[in-house]
Order: structure tokens, then C-alpha cells, then sequence
């Protein structure tokens, strides 16, 4: 018998001491370690519904961002409609890659923000820079407590003449250049984003930063096999933050009848 | 183990990156040298060709950082307001060595989960000497003549020991010995210059750009930096120590 009262009422098992075997201050503790709502507090240790790449570059009137209309459980396209870009005031455009339910989260973090900055009425307004320190500081906070919010994020902006662009990750890793790419995007669009405007930043029109940008979405969509033909575009320039409708690219596939090898044909 | 069956096997969040890029200093007589390439790396990508990784902290100190960015980041801006408050209550600028020690015990005071950040500390004693203080992530930290950190380390710390220590020369027959932390600026900037484009022919991770900051003691002629198109940061206590800022650019490929 254990006579041990805080043994008494849990499960048994083959490691409890029913004949008390061991004195009592070294005897093992068996069953909860510690209390119930321990187990119960998850932590993101993995992301779940997922966004992939954004896509950004500088251009003469302002920044232009792109990211594509879902999200994704695990290799299934669960969610065909979401939209990965989110205005922050009217100065801000926030795109968001990996975990979606977090990047929720940090939706309503800036909204309770910018609330609060609007109700201070003290004459400022937050910037695409505030905006993006925020969002590095409230991404370190949570890596340093071993609790991060599984994202890669581009900040983008036009305030007081000046455009801004920036980098935040879950790691709380930041940066800023004239062109960002997250995910896939950073390996398969990125060189082409710097070919096309580096050195280029005051004088390429929206025209052709559109070009641009459609063609990186293109060549993501035929390489990367997370990612839809169906994405946003938005710029923030002067006018401020505008987010456009889903659009679609023109995509070749007769290729594809004539590969052999691995999969459709011997 | 008897609890294995009853967890799913956890993969553990890694909450650091290693993101490239090297720094180095060296201290003359009545100077001090501090430098880093500006490209920013994860794995084989360039996250950017513009990330600073040398601060002015005091008219006569200069911070060079390099390891996890957001760890280094986090770190200099403490250190930067702490410098500031230090300012209001003292009225006057944190010494050298005062800042060499304060870092010491804000790396040591995470001991246990620690800043990944190496730390070059560069700039004039109170003595009017060039001084170069070195650390570890945790916070050992001894002064020197000249000290390479980060991506690069391996490969040009054993040239500065030559250059800059003469280790493995020997003087002529009858010359003075050598004396390291003596060398003229035009000497010096040569070897950082030598030493970054050498990093950037044989390390992924080094390139971009080139940011040189040279400090130099009060009342030290500076006309040797006006053919090396420096400019010079504005002092807060104008007709002490100044700061000057040499920029370079690296291959980019």
C-alpha cells in the first residue's frame, strides 16, 4: 500500500511504489509532474494554416506588395480567399507569411494600437517606421520567451515624402532594402526583384513595377507548390494605402504534355 | 524513457540565427580604428546590402557588433540608452573603459541565455590613448591592439597579427624592436581596407559595403583623413574627441 496521501486518487502504472519500497524523501513523484493547466498552454512550435511568400519593391511614387490568396493546411489549399495583406492606418501596409492565426493575432494587436493612438489625439500619427519597430519588438518579446508568433512579415509605407520598407521574422530579425521577398520568395524572386530595381528605386513608374511584380508572382506560382494563381497587389504611395482586387497571371502549361520521366509519362 | 510515449516528439524552437558579416578594430597611439562590412546573411541569402553593424556611442567610443541581428539590436540600443542616462545624471560622457565594464556586465547578466553578439568596443581612453576592448558573448572581455570578429574572423585575424602584432617578423639587425598599437592612420587603414576586400574574395558572407569609423584623440591633426573623403559625425562636446566616418565599397557578388 502507498501511504504517500499525495499518491492516493491517480492512475496507476508500473512505476508507482504500491508497497513504498523507497523512504520518503527520495521517493519518485509519479503521475502529473506538475499541475493540470500546464499541459493545457500550447505554444506555436510549428505553424499550421500557412501563407507563403510577399513580395515588395520601391518604386518612383511610393512601395508596391504582393502576396497571393492562400492559405494553406499542411500540402492542402484549404483556404482559397484569404487576403495576407492588411492596411495599418493610412500610411502602412503590413504582408504576412506563415502562421495564419498568429498573423490574426497581430492584426488586432495593431488595431487595439492604432485605437489607442487615435484616441491620445495628440497631433501624431504612426508610420510605417513606428509600425515596423512595434511589430520587431513584439516579435523579439516573444522569441526571447520561447513563444514565438510564427511569421515573416514586410512592412511597407509611404509617409512625408518618404517610402519605407522593412523585414520582420519570428526570430525578431529585422531589415530594410528597396526590394523583400519572404519564403520561396526569397530564393526564387528576390534576384529577379534585384535585377529589375536596383538603382532603378526614383524612377521606375507603377507601370512597370507592376510588370515586375506580376512577373516574380508568375514564377512563383509555377515553382512554388504552396502558392495559388490568385494574389493582391497594393501600393502605398502619396494617395495612401490601396489594396487591389485578386487577379490571376496568363500561365503556359502545352510544356507540360511533352515531360517524361517522373510521374505522367514512361 | 518511461514518459516518451506519452509526449509527441518535440522539435525545439531555435530562437537564434548566425547572420554573417565581419568587424574589426585596431588602436594606434592616438586613434582607434573600428569597422564592418554592411551585408546582412541568412544561410546562402542576402537578406540586405545595407545593415549597419558600427555605432557611435560617445564622442570618443564606437561599437562594433556582429552575430544574431536581433540579439545585436537589441543589445546596442540598451547599451545606447544606458550611455544616455548616464549623460543626464553625470553630466558628462561615459569613459571608455567605464562603457567597456558596463557591457561586461549586461552580456554576463544573460549569462544563461545569452545575447549571441560579439562586441569590438573601439575609441580614445581617458589618457588620450587609442584603445580596442574585445568580448564574448557572455561577457570576458580584455583590451588590445587590434581584434577581428564575426564571419571573417578566422581569416583576418591572423594577418592583423601579423600587421598589426608583427608576429613571425623580425626586425633588421640593429633596428628597434617592434611595438604594437604604434602604427600611423595612413598604415592602418590601408591593412582594414586590405582586410575586408581580401574577406570579401574568400567569404560568402562578407561584401557590400565597407563602414570605417576613425577616432580620433582631442587636438590631433586630421589632414591625413581629408584625402580619404571622411566625414565627420558632429560632436556633442565640440574641441574634445572627434569621430570621422571613411565608406568603401566591397564586391557585391
Amino acid at each position: 500500500m502507498d501511504h504517500f496521501p499525495l499518491s492516493w486518487g491517480r492512475p496507476r502504472n508500473e512505476a508507482v511504489d504500491l508497497y513504498s519500497t523507497y523512504p520518503i524523501h527520495e521517493r519518485q513523484r509519479h503521475g502529473q509532474q506538475h499541475d493540470a493547466f500546464a499541459e493545457g498552454v500550447q505554444r506555436t512550435q510549428q505553424p499550421l494554416v500557412t501563407g507563403t511568400s510577399v513580395l515588395a519593391l520601391k518604386y518612383k511614387d511610393g512601395i508596391m506588395m504582393a502576396a497571393d490568396c492562400l492559405a494553406s493546411y499542411g500540402s492542402l489549399a484549404r483556404f482559397k480567399d484569404i487576403t495576407r495583406l492588411h492596411a495599418v492606418g493610412q500610411y502602412t501596409l503590413i504582408g504576412a507569411g506563415g502562421d495564419m492565426s498568429d498573423f490574426q493575432y497581430l492584426q488586432h494587436l495593431l488595431n487595439d494600437l492604432m485605437i489607442d493612438e487615435y484616441t491620445s489625439d495628440d497631433g501624431h500619427k504612426l508610420g510605417p517606421d513606428e509600425i515596423y519597430h512595434y511589430l520587431s519588438q513584439v516579435m523579439y518579446a516573444r522569441r526571447t520567451k520561447m513563444n514565438p508568433l510564427w511569421n515573416t512579415m514586410l512592412v511597407g509605407g509611404f509617409k512625408d515624402g518618404q517610402s519605407f520598407m522593412g523585414y520582420v521574422d519570428l526570430l525578431g530579425t529585422t531589415y530594410t532594402a528597396s526590394t523583400l521577398a519572404s519564403g520561396y520568395g526569397a530564393y526564387i524572386a528576390q534576384p529577379l526583384l534585384r535585377k529589375a530595381v536596383e538603382g532603378r528605386e526614383t524612377t521606375l513608374t507603377e507601370e512597370q513595377a507592376r510588370a515586375i511584380i506580376q512577373e516574380c508572382m508568375k514564377v512563383l506560382f509555377y515553382r512554388d507548390a504552396r502558392s495559388l494563381n490568385k494574389y493582391q497587389i497594393a501600393t502605398v504611395t502619396e494617395r495612401g494605402v490601396e489594396i487591389g482586387d485578386a487577379i490571376s497571371s496568363d500561365t503556359e502549361w502545352a510544356f507540360a504534355e511533352k515531360i517524361a520521366g517522373y510521374g505522367g509519362q514512361p | 524513457m518511461a514518459d516518451g510515449h506519452q509526449h509527441p516528439i518535440e522539435h525545439r524552437f531555435n530562437p537564434y540565427a548566425e547572420n554573417g558579416g565581419t568587424v574589426l578594430a585596431i588602436a594606434g597611439a592616438d586613434f582607434a580604428v573600428i569597422a564592418g562590412d554592411t551585408r546582412q546573411t541568412e544561410g546562402y541569402s542576402i537578406q540586405t546590402r545595407y545593415a549597419p553593424k558600427v555605432f557611435k556611442l560617445t564622442d570618443r567610443a564606437v561599437l562594433a557588433v556582429n552575430g544574431f541581428q536581433a540579439d545585436c539590436s537589441e543589445f546596442v540600443k540598451r547599451v545606447m540608452q544606458r550611455i544616455e542616462w548616464y549623460r543626464h545624471a553625470h553630466s558628462k560622457q561615459m569613459p571608455l573603459k567605464a562603457i567597456a565594464r558596463m557591457i561586461q556586465t549586461m552580456l554576463y547578466g544573460k549569462r544563461f541565455f545569452p545575447y549571441y553578439t560579439y562586441n569590438i568596443l573601439g575609441g580614445i581612453e581617458e589618457d588620450g590613448t587609442g584603445a580596442v576592448y574585445s568580448f564574448d558573448p557572455v561577457g570576458s572581455y580584455e583590451r588590445e591592439a587590434c581584434r577581428a570578429a564575426g564571419a571573417a574572423s578566422s581569416l583576418i585575424q591572423p594577418f592583423l597579427d601579423n600587421q598589426i602584432y608583427f608576429k613571425n617578423q623580425t626586425p633588421a639587425p640593429g633596428a628597434a624592436p617592434f611595438v604594437p598599437g604604434n602604427l600611423p592612420i595612413d598604415v592602418v587603414l590601408p591593412i582594414v581596407i586590405d582586410s575586408f576586400t581580401s574577406a570579401t574574395e574568400r567569404h560568402i558572407e562578407v561584401g557590400d559595403g565597407l563602414e570605417m569609423f576613425v577616432v580620433v584623440a582631442k587636438g590631433r591633426d586630421v589632414s591625413q583623413l581629408a584625402s580619404l573623403n571622411a566625414e565627420e559625425i558632429p560632436a556633442t562636446n565640440p574641441g574634445e574627441e572627434r569621430v570621422f566616418i571613411v565608406r568603401r565599397e566591397l564586391k557585391k557578388d
